[in-house]
């Protein structure tokens, strides 16, 4: 059963349903620091799919890459190249991506503070053209999966919680009726019940809308529980891939990025080995 | 009514009426100032620009032809015509847009990501190129600003006042007209910002650029619209100011005068910028009145600044300054 479904996936993944193809990409920020040394990855459409690492694996970087985001801090993708739907994507700027149907929702979330919920919504909504009536309608979507925001629209977002903050990043990013949307780091800061509520709304949209998710997470536990597919990042370079069942049962995972081994959880003593074993990943 | 009692009310009147002007200067800081955290140094200078620029169309005068008539030996200063005051504010409105473009072009696009100091230093860089551009495109003689707009004492007002009170009130008609004009101003820029969606982009790149343009706004776009609305405001206290004292280069030392408006305003608020200038015009005229004769007079020099320092002392936010919001 399982293998079935991994075979149509692959089988997906060869004829070329990829929604994103990043190819090898490197990029380098303010002509000198090398953050990502050749990354590929392929986001079927659809699909949830999860890149994942510790902090400054790249994560982030890779997003912003696609997002075009990079520019303004500076960054630079000096080699390889981003599809979108088969077209070149990479030199696009993030308002025509945004219009093609590929926003970000940036680590830590980042409203408009002295905005008020809806206001941040319908920002969302800013390279739209197709009347106010859709965009209206939209809206009642997105309260519709987020019903705080709904109690909470006209206060100013800058005063909401962090939850409701992550809520009103997302609920923007649908605002633009994305085809894909790049998830960074979505449980930052957050309480374990509250990322899990996020998780599950993240799901949600994949499956009604069909929206296809490229999600950065540190939470690697979480993150393969709702992806389809994973690709763990260290030091720039994708060091391993596969189906999330089959990640979240390799040992190696499981020791790195779960916390779990063999003998149970490891101690601190045990922390040479660990590094030793690292090296190999690396 | 004593009559000292009634002089204070006439100077309280004239000092709302300059405080509307100094607000209309303000006014241009704060739009720029809030949609990209830059204080405009040069605003001031965009003021008298625009009204070279208005007075130079008007007067159908030959732009540069001081540099024209030194290289070719020719002797050419206007054109044979005048034209019409409402056509030459469009076209002055047109110049300043042209000039916001250009400044988004060939300034603020190079700096983007730089601490707002440089930007500022830019800005500094900018004020005193086009006071030399101005002087080079339209000449350095003081010109006299007429669009046609009432100067002098308004009768209807001293005479209504002489029949209540039996002393006349002395307002200018063309404070009056300032003061209408900047009310439109403000009325049409508040609603525009609340309530349509480029002001709306406008407050977002306001409080996050990065997240604005993940949204897909354009930082360009916005940039170049502040600057042409701020260029635009410009233009407006340009023909005010200049029409209440010529057009001349201490026209842009009007900018002097708003800082003190600002710090009571708050940098970021456009009713900030309007009660502050009135709080300023009136607080000017009143101490001068009252206070003045005690200490020798001519305390309008520092009064506002002062004024300032003990806002700056107990509100640095400014009385309608946006709060920093912080989660705690």
């Amino acid at each position: 059963m399982l293998d079935a479904a991994q075979t149509a996936e692959k089988t997906a993944r060869n004829a070329g349903e990829n929604l994103l193809e990043v190819n090898n990409i490197e990029v380098i920020y303010n002509h000198v620091i090398l953050v990502l040394k050749g990354v590929s990855l392929n986001v079927p459409k659809g699909s949830i799919t999860a890149i994942l690492g510790g902090n400054g694996a790249g994560k982030t970087t890779t997003l912003k890459a696609i997002s075009n985001l990079l520019q303004s801090e500076r960054g630079e993708v000096t080699k390889g190249s981003i599809l979108h739907m088969g077209e070149n994507v990479a030199e696009l700027n993030p308002s025509a991506l945004v219009k093609r149907g590929v926003i970000q929702v940036m680590e830590g979330r980042h409203c408009f503070e002295h905005l008020t919920v809806e206001e941040n919504l319908l920002t969302g909504a800013y390279t739209r053209t197709d009347g106010k009536a859709a965009i209206a309608s939209d809206l009642e979507m997105v309260y519709d999966y987020f019903p705080r925001l709904k109690e909470r629209r006209k206060s100013q977002a800058g005063y909401t919680s962090g939850g409701e903050q992550q809520m009103v990043a997302m609920g923007r990013a649908l605002m633009s009726r994305p085809d894909m949307i790049l998830l960074d780091e979505p449980s930052m800061g957050l309480a374990p019940q509250l990322v899990e509520q996020i998780f599950e709304i993240v799901k949600k949209v994949n499956e009604q809308e069909g929206v296809t998710f490229l999600l950065a997470e540190q939470n690697t536990n979480v993150a393969l529980r709702y992806a389809h597919y994973g690709y763990i990042l260290e030091n720039g370079r994708v060091v391993m891939d596969g189906p999330a069942a089959e990640l979240r049962e390799n040992p190696d995972v499981k020791e790195f990025y779960l916390g779990m081994s063999d003998e149970g959880r490891k101690s601190f003593r045990d922390v040479r080995s660990y590094r030793r074993r690292k090296r190999w990943l690396a | 009514m004593p009559e000292q009692l009634l002089f204070a009310m006439e100077v309280t009147l004239n000092g709302l009426m300059a405080g509307v002007l100094y607000a209309l200067v303000a006014l241009g800081f704060v739009l720029i100032f809030k949609a990209s955290g830059i204080f405009n140094y040069a605003q001031g200078v965009m003021a008298l620009f625009a009204a070279l620029t208005l007075v130079g169309i008007q007067q159908g005068q030959v732009p540069f032809s001081h540099l024209i008539n030194a290289v070719f030996g020719t002797e050419i200063h206007h054109f044979p015509w005048h034209v019409p005051s409402i056509i030459a504010i469009i076209l002055a409105a047109g110049v300043m847009v042209l000039f916001a473009y250009l400044v988004e072009k060939y300034i603020l696009q190079h700096l983007i990501g730089q601490p707002d100091i440089i930007l500022f230093m830019a800005t500094i860089g900018l004020a005193y190129f086009m006071e030399g551009f101005g002087d080079i495109m339209w000449g350095s003689e003081i010109k006299t600003l007429d669009v046609g707009l009432p100067q002098g004492m308004n009768l209807a007002i001293d005479e209504t006042t002489f029949n209540m009170f039996g002393y006349g009130f002395f307002i200018d008609n063309l404070d009056i007209v300032a003061a209408i004009v900047a009310a439109l101003l403000v009325t049409s820029l508040v609603i525009f910002s609340q309530y349509t969606k480029q002001g709306r982009a406008l407050r977002a790149v306001a409080d996050d650029h990065s997240a604005a343009l993940s949204v897909g706004i354009s930082l360009r776009f916005i940039w170049v619209l502040v600057w042409s609305i701020a260029g635009f405001v410009a233009l407006v206290a340009g023909i005010m100011w200049g029409a209440k004292s010529g057009v001349q280069f201490s026209l842009s030392l009007i900018a002097l005068k708003a800082l003190p408006v600002l710090m009571l305003g708050g940098f970021t608020s456009i009713p900030g910028a309007i009660v502050g200038g009135l709080i300023i015009g009136v607080g000017e005229q009143l101490f001068e009145f009252a206070i003045g004769p005690m200490i020798g007079g001519a305390t309008q020099n520092w009064f506002a600044y002062v004024l300032a320092l003990v806002f700056l002392i107990f509100r640095p936010q400014g009385l309608f300054g946006e709060k920093i919001i912080e989660r705690v």
